[in-house]
């Protein structure tokens, strides 16, 4: 394995796994306020319990979360030193952000998971708020650094140095709008399908707890189901933008090949080498159709550019029709979940719980947000090669000039599996314990606050001992 | 004072900024590497006991106190891009070390408190803790004191963008131990800091643990501890001047020379004294601010040691410092950030020492 392939491959890593607990740090928090903001509106108990469990999920994962970004903040400069010294000045400003907005969602994270008797519940329910809005600021700012690659602004190079640095203009480049839109739903939508999947699985085996889990399921697919409504079109501006800014990225992900109209290309395995498709389904002309309006507009293809310049096209193909894929299932599921509402409106079919169809159908699509998003990453990054930052700077060029980088991405490799593993148990078992199959409604309770804090008289911001016996 | 003056100090006041930082994580997430230390060390009936006064003392506030270091991190490659580049390369192989024990500390930690089950894979994940918790600060030692004895080889300038050589294109016929094992590895000095960081860290919770013990038994043990860690952080700290002396000019120099040397090295024999003072006689909450102001005079006087220079020898921090724009802007970040955050901690403040908000569920 080449130093670089290494590299590329532990940033990949390091990234995917970082993303799924980001994404649930900006989705549980919306969940857990809609729940309390219900329960003050309706005064269930139930759905006061649930909204103590969901708190208390966003607990574990949001420690994993903290320690695989750490990771990644050291790791822009253990393996792109070049990137980041070129970028850091100019893209910098977002990262600042973003530690601020962590601080802020570590504070009322520890104020909402301790205070629920401590405050008034009007000020409880806004610490939620603020937790749920800071998580969400902190993935828009990341995101904007990552359209940055995408669309580098801001600066001008003279003499292979960066001057003229404009942070600002940084910030807010062309890509940003776009993808910090997308990246917010597909946090909403696989974050609300993943938590749907879950209650529609204990509903389908059939509970003692059914107002727990339908209370459950239902705000679930309140966030759910507006998002993956929203993504297709979302996505559909996303891809303009990659058509102007990033011809070459768009060629891979539609496998557009040659230039000229191009057709959509449904399935099949495209060949980098004879720029052919084997087994693919093809629209001609649909590609066109979509971004101009013109099904014969020419469209620049792969062989536009010197092999040098393409990004892998299969990986990238392949990455684009599984996020579309699953992009389109679950509007599907979105669009049947609001039928089936007009329907009950109406006085028709079983209510959720007994809708064995429906509940299946959930938890089949209960990963596909997760996939999407990884897939949907891969279509970003991998799209952009060779460049790091769009024709700018190669990643080639970029990489540290530390030899032997295989150990290092073996080692976090390993890291991370035997952490995704564990994590997975361990929910496993909280979820054999109480979820599925008995919920213990009240056994919960109150999140204590620990001696030692109120001795020492310093702040609890994190949730790490609450599960604590 | 004029503009010319102010763009001058500008990277200094950033760095300052950086440094107390750096002292918030020392101070809040240094205790909670140096409670792992106790978690391994727990000895005697009261194991248990102590165990669980650690986990309960590190428990709510490890990730808060965490963002200090990530803070650090991205003011660095923010404001001094350069610097943060050529560290990340010549510390590749600690720094990495570090992360992997970040990330053990961290997610054992997590997953130990996850599960009430005290069983064989708890107490797997409660090992695994405590020696992350040992080595991570050594090695965080190690990567600032090669930092600070001008171990770091900074080969060539900035290599121009658009295919151009590498950054730091590999000096000829460094090898490869040359230029990434020897000038940590082989310094004496940064071992010698990477000790004493561990002692800090290690005297600095024992010292917090004093006041937190809700027992008298507990507070006996700490005390104890607090002050055989005390030693042990006086003997390093003196062991690390002498390696100075012969292996690291500039920082010798730094630390010897001039007033302001004199007067931190005053300030933090004072907070010695008073800290082993207050120990003995149960003063603990004094003992706890005389701990906090010692290992504070301690950092900064590392910070102190090698001022002017970013990475000694070559490297100012005005040359490595990001364009203007750039620091202004973090700069104002900064200012808004505090002036959100301030309230903030102080509402929590409020929130669990009671007093502040009469909120009672009946
Ligand atoms: C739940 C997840 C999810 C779902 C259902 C979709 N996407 Fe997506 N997509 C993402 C999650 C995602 C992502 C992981 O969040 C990306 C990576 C970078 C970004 O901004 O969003 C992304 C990137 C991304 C890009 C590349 C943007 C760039 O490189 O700048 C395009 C063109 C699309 N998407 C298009 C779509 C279309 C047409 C979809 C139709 C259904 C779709 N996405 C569904
Ligand atoms: C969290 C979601 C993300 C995922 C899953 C992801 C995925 C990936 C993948 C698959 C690669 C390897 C591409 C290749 O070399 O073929 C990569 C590279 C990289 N990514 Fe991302 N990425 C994400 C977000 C970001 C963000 C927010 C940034 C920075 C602001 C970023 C910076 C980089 C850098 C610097 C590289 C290495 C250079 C390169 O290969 O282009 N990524 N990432
Ligand atoms: C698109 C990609 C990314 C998104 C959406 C994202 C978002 C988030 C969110 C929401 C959190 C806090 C929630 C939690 O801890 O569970 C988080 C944590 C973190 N992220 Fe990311 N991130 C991304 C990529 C990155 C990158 C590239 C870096 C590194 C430069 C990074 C650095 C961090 C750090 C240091 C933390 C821990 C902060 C803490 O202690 O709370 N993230 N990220």
């Amino acid at each position: 394995m080449s130093d670089l392939f290494a590299a590329r491959s532990q940033m990949a890593v390091s990234l995917a796994f970082h993303i799924i607990f980001a994404v649930v740090g900006i989705g549980m928090p919306a969940l857990m306020v809609m729940a309390e903001w219900r329960w003050q509106r309706t005064g269930d108990p139930v759905l006061l319990e649930l909204a103590k469990r969901w708190a208390k999920g966003t607990a574990i994962l949001f420690a994993v979360g903290a320690v695989s970004g750490t990771v990644l903040s050291f790791e822009l400069g253990l393996l792109w030193p070049t990137f980041m010294a070129q970028a850091g000045a100019v893209i910098g400003m977002p990262f600042s952000l973003e530690g601020f907005a962590f601080f802020t969602e570590a504070i009322f994270l520890g104020i909402y998971l301790y205070g629920w008797q401590r405050i008034a519940p009007r000020a409880h329910l806004l610490a939620g708020i603020v937790v749920a809005v800071s998580g969400a600021l902190s993935g828009a700012f990341v995101v904007c650094a990552n359209a940055w690659m995408n669309a580098p602004t801001g600066f001008r190079v003279v003499n292979g140095q960066v001057t003229d640095v404009d942070p600002i203009a940084a910030m807010f480049n062309a890509a940003a709008p776009a993808e910090v839109v997308h990246m917010t739903l597909a946090a909403f939508a696989a974050t609300g399908f993943a938590v749907a999947g879950v209650h529609a699985l204990a509903l389908r085996r059939g509970t003692v707890h059914r107002a727990f889990h339908r209370a459950a399921l239902q705000i679930a697919l309140l966030m759910a189901v507006p998002s993956a409504l929203l993504q297709p079109l979302s996505g559909d501006l996303s891809a303009r933008g990659v058509a102007t800014r990033q011809p070459m990225k768009l060629a891979a992900m539609e496998g557009h090949l040659r230039t000229g109209p191009a057709a959509l290309v449904i399935g099949g395995w495209p060949d980098a080498m004879t720029l052919t498709h084997r087994g693919a389904i093809e629209i001609p002309g649909a590609i066109s159709l979509l971004l101009h309006g013109d099904p014969t507009a020419s469209i620049r293809g792969l062989d536009a550019v010197p092999l040098a310049d393409r990004p892998p096209v299969t990986v990238v193909h392949l990455a684009f029709q599984i996020m579309v894929g699953c992009g389109m299932v679950l509007a599907a599921v979105a669009l049947w979940t609001l039928w089936r509402l007009r329907r009950r409106r109406r006085g028709y079919g079983a209510p959720l719980p007994d809708d064995r169809p429906f509940l299946t159908a959930l938890v089949v699509a209960s990963p596909l947000g997760f996939v999407a998003l990884e897939a949907g990453w891969t279509v970003t990054e991998v799209g952009r090669q060779p460049w790091i930052m769009q024709d700018v700077l190669r990643t080639a060029d970029a990489v540290t000039p530390v030899p032997g980088l295989t150990v290092p991405f073996v080692g976090f490799t390993l890291l991370y599996i035997g952490l995704a593993v564990t994590v997975a148990f361990l929910l496993w078992r909280q979820l054999l314990k109480t979820g599925v199959g008995e919920v213990p409604v009240g056994m919960t309770g109150e999140l204590p606050v620990p001696a030692a804090l109120l001795a020492m008289g310093t702040v609890p911001v994190s949730p790490a001992a609450s599960d604590r016996p | 004072m004029s503009v010319e003056e102010l763009t001058w100090t500008l990277p200094h006041v950033v760095a300052g900024v950086m440094v107390l930082s750096l002292n918030a994580y020392v101070l809040l997430g240094g205790a909670d590497f140096g409670g792992g230390v106790w978690d391994l060390l727990a000895r005697g009936d009261e194991r248990d006991a102590q165990r669980s006064l650690i986990a309960e003392a590190i428990g709510p506030i490890w990730e808060a106190n965490h963002v200090w270091l990530i803070l650090v991190v991205v003011l660095l490659f923010t404001c001094f891009p350069t610097a943060y580049a050529h560290l990340a390369t010549a510390l590749h192989i600690p720094i990495t070390l570090m992360l992997v024990g970040v990330v053990l500390r961290g997610s054992a930690f997590t997953f130990r408190s996850y599960d009430s089950n005290r069983d064989a894979v708890q107490r797997r994940w409660g090992r695994i803790f405590s020696i992350a918790s040992m080595v991570t600060p050594v090695l965080l030692g190690v990567c600032l004191g090669t930092m600070a004895s001008g171990r770091i080889p900074f080969t060539t300038a900035l290599a121009p963008l658009g295919g151009a050589p590498h950054v730091m294109a590999p000096a000829a016929a460094l090898t490869f131990a040359d230029r990434y094992l020897w000038p940590w590895m082989g310094s004496p000095f940064a071992w010698a800091v990477g000790a004493l960081t561990l002692g800090l860290f290690t005297f600095l919770a024992a010292a917090y643990l004093t006041v937190e013990a809700p027992t008298p038994v507990l507070r006996a043990v700490f005390r104890r501890r607090a002050l055989q860690a005390q030693a042990v952080v006086v003997v390093l700290a003196a062991v690390t001047i002498g390696i100075a002396a012969l292996q690291a000019p500039l920082v010798f120099a730094g630390l010897t020379e001039g007033r302001i040397a004199l007067a931190m090295h005053l300030v933090t024999a004072v907070a010695t004294i008073t800290c082993i003072v207050a120990l003995r006689r149960d003063r603990f909450r004094l003992a706890r601010v005389a701990a906090a102001t010692e290992a504070s005079c301690l950092l900064w006087g590392w910070a102190w040691s090698q001022f002017p220079w970013l990475i000694p020898p070559t490297h100012t921090i005005t040359a490595l410092a990001a364009p203007r724009v750039t620091l202004t802007l973090v700069l104002s970040v900064l200012g808004v950030g505090t002036a959100i955050l301030l309230p903030s901690f102080v509402y929590l403040f409020r929130t669990f020492k009671g007093g502040g908000s009469s909120f009672n569920p009946s």
